[in-house]
């Protein structure tokens, strides 16, 4: 019974997708509303047809899972590490009040804003050397960007570890020119420094793209109009670029305020951060709905800076 | 010859293409607003009107990109309204060409062919020989890239032409071309379709391209056909105000019919002129500038003391082979072409002056 | 469209000299690395002369070689499908308009913003309830279908921009001359869009060899990728053998942005 209903369903599935790829006349007659009606909602259909497969894996393997951590940081902590599902609460929630919580995300949002500005600072003026360049340098120049963007991200971040380790390269350095040796390795520093290599592409990228599609005679235009150079850049070349700025800036902030295995390859023992703490939560403490709570408040920050990235900087990337 | 055809008159079998009753509706907006149109078998048919006016969308119908909301659509006597582009025996040169941009000349000429299941040196020998007709021998390898716009378009031909259309549609062809490579690809057009026989059914928003290349001309506006012609149709006998005013330039002048010889303009002044409309009817008196004639005050013929009206020129403009003068006539400006040629008398801004005209050369189009 | 002018004088060599400094930051960390992958000492970071002795390590630790080898198969499988399927959600979003188009745009987008540690939670929950419910073990199957989750994504993104850029009237054009929607698609608009794919082909079998948080999270016991190993390797303390390990990926990563841009040549058949 059960075989021969689902044998039922798959050749109904079989016969919908048929139809949705094959045209609903084919022989020749005089168009009519219906027709076209008919023409248009096979045509959706067969959009929706070749949608599905991606749609549906999407939701099973994308929002249910997303659901689920929703769901979670509602339940309650079980004596086993799990959650238990019966009882709901807000308790989670609540607990991000406590202050270790309130010091964790203080640091991670310092750090993320840190690593934000420095990229920033950064790259604007590379990105706007780049837009001067000539369209082969140009070319060339943004080529040796991905580079560094396509390599992978563990072996970035340990290659820092590898200078700044004890009596490591940059320790020696130090001590070779004076300072005696140096141990960066283990604090906020490598972190922030470990972040912005590895996001640094993100704000080049639609920074470069912005800048470069402005036109230069408008800064000309200023600096015929009396603005001198920082004035045109003030009042021109900054509130053109604007929207790569937004956009450049919420690509690395997002993934820095979130990051796990930079802090956890450069930064020390102390210092815990949100990405780390998170994980910790389902790894090691076992609980479960705190750590699903902390997850949906990040994906929120998240959700708030894409509606930003979008209203503001567009799809500038 | 150059009579204004029925709209609905009744489809013949011989009829490249018949129209009837489409109408295009996309969402809310009536892009195609019921039309009736017959193009006959080795026809050149021009398509004319702005953007937006449903040329276009009747084109695209007819290649079968489109589909009508509602209507018969005939090529040559068999129903195709609901079938598929790849169902029809038509082709067509698109706006700036859509040339296959991975494939050679010689497989985007050959393309139309292979898709019919013709074998690929059978293919490639039909597509050689139109590659010739259009004269592009030894460019067979190049790609569309490495062609320039006028070597574009014809690849463009020769890919649709291939295939042996039964009609064959272009939409705006010579649009993305410069003004010297137009002017020859209009005479190399029109000589093409002459040498094949095949209807050629073209859009155009250029109404002096439509003017000199075609049999007849359609024109469009918001949907709806307002004429189908001969160019001296158009010109000379304008159907209503619109076509007037868009083929040519034009003077419209206001008036209201007295009685079927007489109209009245603005001022009170009566003109000579024929219609048929009712009296009391608003109607506009279009006079091209050049059938007016320019003289000083008082100098209008006898004979034409009815078509005739005063005026102070207003400005004179030198265009070498003519002069262009605006006269104000006390309640309007009327524009006036004169010959610059030899002992033709120029006048200056303030110059009293006199216009006149033949009978015939006015024409009383419908508000 | 003008450019923006050129810098003058101070403020043309000042910018230079950041452009460098911003390259030697990009690529001296690499070659360190690279320098102390045949360096013969335990420490890292120290110079003890030239050795390859580390490579051979590697080529010899099967725990090492094993992990490599399930890296590899899960990128392959997660390429080959989130292609596929990126694919067909690029044509349906770029080509049709369908019911539940917006949900199913909004829905492929958010893998891509949505930050590591946040999807890895996710799946974490989502394979061990169904673990519970299904009685599956978590491994190569639950890391397989969590990359292709995120490379859909990609690969659809990239796909989508390529489609963008072609001229639609293409597609009908094939169609004028008798090409069926499919013979259509197949010989104007795949090779069309080729490069594109195998752009975002090559996007996610780098994303999925990359992945550290989320495979961590959705990996069953004693399943490993190299990059997880790896990983709980440097917490653990770190040997040159991962110098050598990290040059390993360093160079598949190499192999792979040349590939892409190799795919970026392609593009000189513009289809706009």
């Amino acid at each position: 019974m059960v075989g021969s209903g689902r044998q039922l369903g798959g050749s109904r599935l079989v016969t919908a997708a048929t139809e949705a790829l094959t045209d609903p006349a084919l022989e020749a007659a005089v168009a009519t509303p219906e027709f076209e009606l008919a023409n248009i909602r096979q045509r959706k259909r067969r959009g929706l047809l070749i949608a599905l497969p991606a749609y549906i894996y999407l939701l099973i393997f994308f929002a249910v899972p997303l659901i689920t951590v929703i769901i979670y940081s509602f339940a309650t902590r079980n004596r086993f590490g799990g959650a238990d599902l019966n009882n709901w609460n807000i308790d989670s929630y609540r607990e991000l009040g406590d202050d270790l919580i309130r010091t964790i995300l203080l640091r991670s949002a310092g750090l993320a804003i840190l690593t934000t500005i420095i990229c920033l600072l950064i790259s604007y003026p590379f990105a706007y050397y780049m837009a001067t360049r000539s369209e082969k340098v140009r070319n060339l120049m943004l080529v040796f960007v991905m580079i560094p963007f396509w390599t992978n991200f563990l072996v970035r971040n340990y290659a820092w570890y590898v200078i700044l380790g004890t009596d490591g390269p940059f320790s020696q350095f130090t001590e070779f020119i004076g300072f005696g040796p140096t141990r960066v390795l283990f604090t906020q520093v490598a972190v922030v420094l470990g972040l912005v290599y590895g996001f640094l592409p993100f704000m080049i990228l639609p920074l470069y793209a912005s800048i470069e599609r402005i036109d230069g005679r408008l800064i000309e235009a200023s600096r015929d109009l009396y603005a001198n150079g920082w004035q045109a850049f003030r009042n021109v070349l900054w509130p053109l670029s604007l929207p790569g700025v937004v956009a450049g800036s919420i690509l690395v902030f997002i993934p820095s305020l979130g990051a796990y295995v930079t802090p956890h390859i450069l930064g020390g023992t102390k210092g815990t951060l949100l990405g780390s703490y998170i994980v910790t939560q389902f790894l090691t403490a076992r609980n479960l709905p705190f750590g699903a709570a902390m997850s949906t408040v990040l994906m929120i920050i998240m959700l708030a800076a894409t509606i930003l990235y979008f209203r503001k900087g567009g799809r500038t990337l | 010859m150059g009579e204004t055809r029925d709209a609905h008159e009744t489809t013949t079998a011989a009829d490249a293409v018949a129209i009837s009753g489409v109408t295009k509706r996309f969402g809310d907006v009536v892009a195609v607003d019921n039309i009736d149109l017959n193009i006959a078998d080795g026809e050149f048919f021009a398509m004319l009107g702005p953007s937006g006016c449903g040329k276009t969308t009747t084109l695209r119908m007819i290649a079968g990109l489109e589909f009508p909301t509602q209507g018969s659509l005939k090529i040559f006597g068999d129903e195709v309204g609901t079938l598929p582009p790849n169902k029809r025996p038509v082709n067509t040169v698109f706006q700036n060409y859509a040339l296959f941009p991975h494939m050679n000349v010689l497989d985007n000429v050959s393309f139309g062919l292979r898709m019919q299941n013709v074998g690929r040196s059978e293919a490639a020998d039909r597509a050689r020989a139109l590659i010739k007709l259009v004269q592009l021998e030894g460019m067979e390898r190049r790609k569309p890239s490495q062609l320039s716009g006028g070597q574009q378009q014809r690849v463009a031909l020769a890919r649709a032409l291939v295939n042996k259309p039964k009609v064959l549609l272009l939409d705006e062809p010579l649009g993305a071309l410069d003004l010297k490579l137009r002017q020859e690809m209009q005479n190399e057009l029109k000589s093409l379709q002459r040498e094949l026989g095949v209807s050629f059914v073209f859009v155009t928003h250029d109404q002096e391209e439509a003017l000199t290349m075609s049999d007849r001309i359609a024109v469009m506006e918001d949907g709806r056909l307002l004429q189908v012609g001969s160019a001296e149709d158009l010109y000379e006998r304008p159907a209503n105000r619109f076509v007037a005013d868009f083929i040519g330039q034009t003077n419209l002048v206001d008036a209201t019919v007295a009685d079927s010889d007489t109209i009245v303009l603005g001022n009170g002044s009566k003109v000579r002129a024929t219609t048929s409309l009712g009296s009391g009817s608003k109607v506009a008196m279009s006079l091209r500038p050049e059938a007016i004639s320019i003289g000083p005050r008082g100098s209008a013929p006898a004979d034409h003391s009815e078509e005739s009206l005063d005026g102070i020129v207003s400005s004179s403009t030198y265009l070498g082979h003519a002069v262009d003068y605006r006269v104000s006539v006390d309640w309007i400006d009327l524009e006036v072409r004169a010959g610059a040629i030899g002992a033709q008398q120029r006048f200056s801004p303030g110059d009293e002056v006199s216009l006149w005209w033949d009978r015939a050369a006015n024409w009383v189009v419908a508000d | 469209m003008t450019g923006i002018t050129e810098p003058r004088g101070m403020t043309k060599a000042s910018l230079r000299g950041i452009s460098w400094l911003v390259y030697v930051f990009f690529y001296a960390p690499i070659l360190v690395l690279i320098i102390f992958s045949f360096s013969d000492n335990r420490n890292v970071g120290v110079w003890g002369g030239f050795t390859t002795s580390w490579y051979a390590d590697f080529a010899q630790d099967s725990k090492l070689t094993g992990a490599l080898s399930n890296s590899l198969q899960i990128a392959v499988v997660a390429t080959l499908i989130s292609v596929v399927l990126g694919t067909m959600a690029a044509l349906a979003l770029e080509r049709f308009s369908f019911r539940g188009k917006q949900v199913f745009d909004a829905l492929l987008y958010l893998p891509v913003i949505i930050p590591d540690v946040t999807m890895a939670v996710m799946l974490l929950l989502f394979f061990t309830q169904a673990a519970k419910w299904f009685g599956f073990s978590k491994g190569f199957s639950t890391i397989a279908l969590s990359h292709i989750a995120f490379c859909i994504s990609f690969v659809s993104i990239v796909v989508r921009a390529r489609l963008a850029g072609m001229d639609d009237k293409l597609e009908e054009a094939a169609m004028d001359l008798y090409a069926s929607r499919w013979q259509a698609f197949r010989y104007v608009t795949l090779p069309l869009i080729m490069p594109g794919i195998l752009g975002g082909a090559l996007l996610a079998m780098t994303l999925s060899l990359d992945d550290v948080v989320i495979t961590q999270f959705v990996t069953g016991a004693g399943w490993s990728t190299l990059p997880v190993y790896v990983f709980s390797l440097i917490r653990k303390g770190v040997t040159p053998l991962i110098n050598a390990v990290s040059v390993v990926m360093l160079v598949a990563s190499m192999v792979l942005v040349a590939l892409s841009l190799l795919t970026q040549r392609l593009r000189g058949d513009d289809p706009a």
